[in-house]
């Protein structure tokens, strides 16, 4: 059984593959990936997670739409949701942050950045 | 090893906590038998006041066991703060590990997608996400050798239509040069940098051992990305060699299956 549910939303295996090491480190978490964001609602539906990453540039559904989907889903609206993304603009940062998204982190990646986000929003302390 | 380092710092930061708070507890102790004793000796003296006589070798002897612990405590403050030092070292250490760990496990991420797969479109895909996500850049191109023609022609490219990209002759310019000599080519100033496709801002031969199959220029990096970290130096080391092996096992492997297919054919032809 596991402490935290996280689920990892991204088109690239290798950037999935970057969060997961990165979220590894912390104690009891399992980690569920998705393609886009079809396949991440779908996956939504099946279990219970506690956190979402999400990129913002994929195919079928990008993760803006994902996250104004979830925020307007009674069932998942309280999940708390990063963006990470290539799109260093304060107007998308804006963006992300009023469609409902908690935290938004700009590549390339830095696994520590990544890693105290989500601590932060698991309450973990 | 890096984990065996790791240990280590934990478990020497374990035990300099433990004396830490040992220390401190047995400061605490000696403040309270300091105070116990500075009372006593209240009580002695106002006895001596009233009139009664204190025997001068116990106030002696107390004075002296004063000092002492006096002595005691000082060098116990001053090992607490030897120890507060080397906590403040450990700790920095332990977070330049973190780093390092971190860094690590992208290369080993990085290389490890690199030669997941033989499928040549597959491998430029995967330079391109870890040259996007890892090294931070926009604007780029991916350019292999025609060692027939000493010609060097952009195979992919991200930012930037491939059509843009024009050919560079092997020795020439920028570009020519790197592939010719296999160094590695950074601008001088990032600052002030504009993009000109002949002289990208970074430019890392794609090389087998000393075998130059192509380049890789970079013309813009993402907006927040400001300069390189050292690990962007170790994933451009790690990529002029990983991904030339990848790109080069790929393209063997599909001309060999499109070898192996005409032969087929010839074969199923004659057998006919």
């Amino acid at each position: 059984m596991s402490d935290y549910n996280v689920l990892i939303v991204e088109d690239s295996p290798t950037m999935r593959q970057l969060i997961a090491f990165a979220l590894k480190r912390i104690r009891g978490v399992r980690i569920v990936e998705a393609n886009d964001g079809v396949d991440g609602l779908k996956k939504l539906s099946s279990e219970r997670f506690d956190l979402i990453l999400t990129d913002i540039n994929m195919p079928i559904m990008d993760g803006l739409k994902l996250v104004s989907l979830v925020r307007n889903d009674a069932n998942y609206k309280t999940i708390p949701i990063v963006v990470i993304t290539t799109e260093g603009a304060q107007e998308d940062r804006e963006r992300a942050l009023a469609l409902g998204a908690n935290d938004y982190i700009t590549k390339p990646i830095q696994p520590t950045k990544i890693l105290d986000v989500a601590k932060n929003l698991l309450r973990i302390v | 090893m890096q984990k065996d380092d790791e240990r280590l710092v934990h478990s020497r930061g374990e035990e300099f906590l433990q004396v830490f708070k040992k220390g401190a507890e047995f400061t605490q102790e000696l403040l309270r038998e300091n105070e116990r004793l500075r009372f006593r000796l209240l009580e002695l003296e106002k006895s001596q006041v009233s009139g009664e006589p204190a025997p001068a070798a116990e106030l002696k002897k107390l004075n002296e066991r004063i000092a002492d612990l006096e002595q005691e405590k000082q060098e116990i403050l001053d090992r607490i703060k030897h120890v507060e030092e080397e906590n403040q070292d450990f700790a920095a250490r332990y977070l330049e590990i973190e780093d390092e760990n971190n860094n690590l496990a992208n290369l080993y991420i990085a290389s490890y997608q690199l030669h997941s797969t033989l499928d040549f479109k597959e491998v430029l895909q995967i330079i391109t996400e870890i040259i996007i996500n890892l090294i931070g850049a926009e604007e780029f191109a991916i350019m292999l050798l025609d060692e027939k023609s000493d010609e060097l022609q952009a195979v992919s490219t991200e930012g930037i239509e491939r059509s843009e990209i024009p050919s560079f002759r092997l020795g020439k310019g920028i570009i020519g040069s790197v592939a010719q000599s296999g160094e590695n080519h950074f601008a001088s100033d990032f600052d002030s940098y504009e993009r000109d496709f002949s002289a990208p801002m970074v430019c890392i031969p794609l090389k087998i051992k000393e075998h130059v199959i192509g380049v890789l220029a970079i013309y813009k990096l993402l907006m927040q990305k400001k300069e390189f970290a050292a690990v962007d130096y170790e994933l451009f080391t790690l990529l002029a060699g990983h991904a030339a092996t990848a790109i080069f096992s790929s393209r063997l492997y599909s001309d060999s299956e499109r070898k192996l297919s005409t032969i087929q054919g010839f074969i199923d032809l004659l057998t006919k």
